[in-house]
């Protein structure tokens, strides 16, 4: 009984530690320049196929995983160099559209190089399960939740300490102004976009040995990412870690305790229920619409 | 003269019939009105979305929801209960439009992306009921449905025809049925935009607090064109599954949901015959990539892109203002 309690609640933490941060940098892209990118969960599949097809080729897997992130890095400085920044005048239901097309042109791209298999990459450590109250804890699981505790301090100090984080925060609060007191604004959106993409590549990589990895492994990942991003209100970093989290036990506890086939139809109710009451999500901030 | 009559809210309609009458000369062979017949119901669909995105200003994720619902409620009422084809339609048409009317009210009070993501969550959940509830929807397989009937008489891609002495064959009937249906579509969404509801909804579009301070009600609006843009999706749905005569879960895909926002977006939001014209180009690339075989998607995402970013606009509106340039130009140049 417990013991399957915690099974679940395991499995939960897991994937919400992943959502999270896919859910962070949906958040952190849109407080820079107030797209959604529905190129986020491609980051994901980079950083994880990257990853595996280098360690297939011998490179340790600590280097394989640095240029895994580095290359996500770099697609998305190229993303909103080219994709973004040139539509700036654009709708936001077209610059959403141009991130499907990037999304899908990235897709094509993983499928030509990988083909369309599934990829095992290993765990980090032992494949030696860790048991608990009768609940077997994969040892990933304590990678992802690790490295994604790590990222959340690092982005907490980033944004708080550094002088760059605090560009992104001005650009995200007011460009004109910010523009004004010469923060090179295009630069900090390119930032933005980088720390996105590293924060993707990263869960990517790190939930990899879990989820398997696959050309179209970002998709869903994104979509749930976004999902979660939504429900803790988007804009809010505490709401997208909180939101992440919160989406994977409630799928874990649906999977395991109603119906696998149903866990994310139960992830979707749950966004409407949230935007139902509470319409900027868990934590959006209350924004006063000016004429 | 011909300002006028390009000034006429007629012209659309009656331009867009003389390109469907004279399409069949370029189309020789069944697979190819196969594809003009997918297309016009396609567009038709998009014209219906077009009323809520490009008019209304909102933006939905999850239409193929309700097309795929209303392609199912037929499939199943016509292929296990012995309905008639045209009573199917209405009924889902009906159900469709009440479903979107109750989880419209609270969505549409969300703004920009939550308004996405609360509408791409509704399509997703009809997604995974049609998937999962393999009973009555055959699952991922699919299931069959009979062909279009009329007090009897049957509309089937197989069958042969003759309409005034000419000789058609079931393809060739279908896209005739086909062409008539968008020709419907587009003139009562033209009558739709004109009256003082699109009045309204454009008012909506342009600022919606606006709207509401000269005395609009702006969220009953919002509903309605939420509700018609869904009924046009369930009825289309319905006879996009009676002529495919069969049909699997990707109608009411997310995937689908995409596409359908994509030709609205691609084609010119706003403009019915942009949209129109999305849906042919959407619908028509990936028949020419295919010659790129596994380069397909790398091209695709690509022109998307691309035409995105360098027509924001859209095609046709961005081609219209580049031809009435040109047009003052050599006006001006004249005088």
């Amino acid at each position: 009984m417990l013991s399957e309690f915690l099974q679940y609640l395991f499995t939960g933490i897991t994937i919400g530690a992943t959502y999270a941060l896919i859910a962070l940098g949906f958040t952190l892209i849109y407080n820079a320049s107030h797209v959604i990118n529905f190129a986020q969960g491609e980051f994901l599949m980079i950083g994880g196929m990257t990853t595996v097809s280098l360690t297939a080729m011998g490179v340790p897997m600590l280097l394989a995983i640095i240029l895994a992130v580095l290359l996500a890095g770099v697609f998305g400085i190229l993303l909103q160099r080219f994709a973004i920044a040139p539509a700036k005048q654009a709708d936001v239901v077209t610059l959403i559209i141009i991130t499907i097309g990037a999304s899908i042109f990235i897709r094509g791209l993983a499928q030509l190089v990988w083909g369309k298999e599934y990829h095992v990459m290993p765990n980090f450590s032992s494949d030696e399960p860790i048991r608990i109250f009768g609940a077997v804890l994969n040892s990933q699981s304590l990678w992802v939740l690790g490295i994604g505790a790590v990222l959340v301090v690092a982005l907490v100090l980033f944004f708080t300490r550094t002088l760059i984080g605090k560009a992104i925060l001005a650009t995200s609060m007011n460009k004109e102004a910010a523009r004004l007191v010469g923060i090179r604004t295009q630069l900090v959106l390119m930032l933005a976009f980088m720390v996105s993409a590293l924060l993707g590549s990263i869960a990517g990589v790190v939930v990899a040995p879990i989820t398997f990895t696959s050309y179209d492994i970002g998709i869903m990942l994104g979509l749930k990412g976004f999902v979660a991003a939504a429900i803790g209100g988007l804009g809010s970093g505490v709401g997208a870690v909180v939101g992440g989290l919160l989406l994977g036990v409630v799928e874990a506890m649906t999977a395991g305790y109603i119906s696998s086939d149903y866990k994310d139809a139960v992830a979707f109710s749950m966004i409407l229920v949230v935007l139902f009451f509470m319409p900027r999500g868990l934590f959006g901030a209350k924004v006063v619409e000016r004429v | 003269m011909l300002n006028q009559f390009m000034q006429s809210r007629l012209r659309g309609l009656i331009i867009l019939a003389v390109i469907l009458y004279a399409l069949p000369a370029f189309l020789s062979n069944p697979f190819h009105y196969d594809l003009a017949t997918q297309m016009a119901i396609i567009a038709a669909t998009v014209v219906g979305l077009n009323l809520l995105v490009g008019f209304a200003g909102q933006i939905s994720l999850g239409h193929a929801g309700f097309f795929g619902l209303g392609a199912y409620f037929t499939g199943i009422m016509t292929g296990n209960y012995g309905w008639s084809a045209i009573p199917a339609l209405v009924v889902g048409g009906i159900l469709v439009g009440i479903l979107a009317w109750v989880v419209g009210r609270p969505i549409l009070r969300l703004k920009g992306h939550y308004l996405s993501m609360a509408t791409l969550a509704v399509g997703f959940i009809i997604a995974i009921v049609i998937n999962n509830e393999s009973q009555i929807t055959g699952g991922p397989d699919g299931m069959p449905v009979p062909p279009f009937d009329v007090f009897g008489w049957e509309l089937s891609p197989f069958g042969t025809y003759s309409l005034f002495g000419i000789e058609l064959n079931g393809s060739q009937a279908w896209y005739l049925f086909a062409a008539a249906v968008l020709l419907v579509a587009v003139w009562l969404a033209q009558n739709l935009i004109d009256s003082p509801i699109g009045r309204a909804l454009r008012s909506v579009h342009g600022s919606e607090v606006a709207a509401r301070v000269v005395g609009v009600n702006t969220a009953r609006y919002k509903s309605l064109v939420f509700v018609i843009s869904a009924i046009y999706a369930s009825v289309m749905g319905g006879l996009y599954a009676h002529f495919q005569g069969f049909i699997t879960p990707a109608v009411a895909s997310f995937d689908f949901s995409i596409v359908l926002i994509t030709m609205v977006v691609l084609g010119g939001m706003g403009s019915t015959m942009g949209v129109i014209l999305g849906a042919v180009v959407l619908k028509l690339l990936p028949q020419i990539l295919t010659h790129f075989q596994e380069m397909e998607a790398v091209m695709f995402g690509l022109i998307l892109m691309l035409t995105m970013i360098f027509m924001p606009k859209g095609l046709l509106p961005t081609l219209q203002l580049a031809v009435s340039k040109r047009l003052k130009k050599r006006a001006g140049g004249q005088a």
